[in-house]
């Protein structure tokens, strides 16, 4: 009997120590990401993936949900928000590991109807105002939502189309609420509708950045991803060059140097 | 804690909306009840899961196939298109259609019961006393079915206050007409704006909390008066 159980103890043991030493080399970490950035983050997290070992669990949605997770225990290690505000904001609640926030990413914004009859070329089609609603992400929790009004001031459409707003609730949202058809038209990120460099669906016209004032996404390594190498490791490719291959073919840019960018307000 | 101008907007926008949406239901709601309590058909299964469907599923499954079906290529949307009344996301009754399908369980079923409990008998009885079934419904089976009838226009009235995922999906988010207060708490927490949330987010927990009370202290009272509804 006595033997018996020292053979399971022993047998468990070694279990143990191989489940350890396999977390050694190969961690799970866990990452939030904002959902306009859904699409490349899952091609740069399977490239990391392949080359590194580790397995990356990725969350995506709105950044203020996020940033209220962080604040309670979410098990995130790395944050990936749509903007700069809310990982300014966590890094000064202490929440972040210091000197870690940098842009991973600029936005593009792109004017897009999937309707045949809807050809978007530039903002002439929003000007005519022959559409029946214009969406957009809501301008005070998303930033790609904010671009889109500055759009419209710019072209001073701000108040003649606000009759016609629809707003989603992040950028994902909006995305459906155009791709439906339900509206006609709709301010999207580019990188949701652009599949190996071509529009997958309909027509769009891209919006030059000096339409608004860019969209800055940053990063940062939360304190749970402190000692964590897998997530010190994703953070490293997602600046290398192979990740912003992967980022600027879904027509985001990526910042020229490395350093922080201060928040415009 | 005060309410700013948008978030009573938003409070007077989903009391409209669930007033409407109770008054529909108990219209909707009640030919459907009655044929579920009565009916031997084979069909009671399947229209019973359908009615019941929103208890289990994500509010946002149901939302989402709304937004399909009510859009420019859907059925709904081309059904409404072809009245002239075009598409119904983003619009007040929009919402209102949608409501109707997630209440739905919350207004049918009681009433079901309600109806169920009353039995044979007294509709036997009123036949016999030659009642027409118009007659035998509005001096038998209301004033019977009276206790289930209250708690399903509470709850389905509750219910739609609450709702949050088919707004998200259909709603559009415009301000007076489909901003309903669970978006704006949603607004409010993505905005870091927890003062703001919590004011109202309290004031959802506490409506609930009493209107759940008061229904419950009701049922009491019924059951002890021998009225229970629904065994």
């Amino acid at each position: 009997m006595k033997s018996k159980l020292m053979h399971l103890l022993q047998a468990s043991c070694l279990l143990l120590l191989t489940f350890v030493s396999n977390l050694a080399v190969a961690e799970v970490i866990h990452v939030a990401a904002a959902s306009n950035f859904t699409a490349p983050m899952k091609q740069i997290v399977k490239e990391f993936e392949q080359i590194s070992g580790h397995k990356v669990r990725l969350a995506f949605g709105a950044s203020g949900k996020f940033f209220a997770q962080i604040q309670h225990g979410a098990p995130f290690q790395v944050l990936l928000s749509a903007d700069q505000a809310k990982p300014l904001a966590l890094e000064q609640a202490g929440y972040t590991v210091a000197q870690s926030r940098f842009t991973y990413a600029i936005g593009a914004l792109a004017l897009w109807s999937v309707k045949p009859n809807f050809k978007v070329e530039d903002a002439s089609v929003l000007s005519q105002g022959a559409f029946n609603k214009l969406a957009l992400a809501n301008p005070k929790l998303a930033p790609y939502g904010l671009a889109a009004v500055e759009v419209l001031e710019k072209l001073s459409l701000k108040e003649t189309t606000r009759s016609k707003w629809v707003q989603g609730e992040n950028i994902a949202q909006t995305y459906q609420f155009t791709g439906t058809g339900n509206a006609d038209l709709g301010f999207v990120s580019l990188s949701q509708i652009l599949v190996n460099g071509q529009i997958k669906q309909g027509s769009a016209w891209i919006i030059p950045d000096n339409f608004h004032r860019p969209i800055r996404q940053d990063a940062v390594l939360l304190k749970r991803g402190e000692n964590s190498e897998a997530a010190q490791a994703l953070i490293r490719f997602i600046k290398s060059e192979q990740a912003k291959k992967i980022i600027k073919a879904y027509g985001y840019q990526t910042p020229a140097q490395e350093r922080q960018t201060e928040i415009k307000s | 804690m005060t309410f700013s101008e948008a978030d009573m907007d938003a409070i007077y926008l989903t009391l409209r909306l669930a007033t409407t949406v109770t008054l529909l239901l108990l219209l909707i709601g009640t030919p459907i009840a009655w044929w579920l309590a009565r009916t031997k058909s084979w069909w009671k299964g399947p229209v019973g899961a359908i009615v019941a469907l929103p208890l289990v599923l994500p509010p946002t499954v149901l939302g989402f196939y709304l937004l399909l079906a009510m859009g420019p290529n859907g059925v709904i949307g081309q059904f409404t298109q072809s009245l002239g009344l075009g598409t119904l996301p983003f619009t007040f009754w929009g919402l209102v259609i949608g409501s109707i399908f997630y209440s739905m369980p919350f207004v049918v079923q009681p009433i079901q019961n309600a109806i169920e409990a009353i039995g044979e008998r007294p509709l036997e009885a009123a036949a016999t006393l030659r009642a027409g079934p118009w007659d035998t419904f509005f001096t038998v089976v209301l004033p019977l079915a009276k206790p289930g009838f209250i708690t399903a226009a509470i709850l389905g009235f509750a219910h739609t206050v609450g709702e949050f995922g088919v707004v998200l999906m259909i709603g559009g988010n415009i301000p007076g007409e489909t901003r309903v207060v669970s978006v704006q708490i949603y607004d409010h927490v993505e905005a870091l704006e927890y003062a703001q949330a919590h004011a109202l987010a309290v004031g959802m927990v506490v409506f609930s909390f009493i209107v759940l009370l008061g229904l419950y202290g009701f049922q009491r009272k019924q059951a002890s008066l021998g009225m229970k509804y629904g065994g």
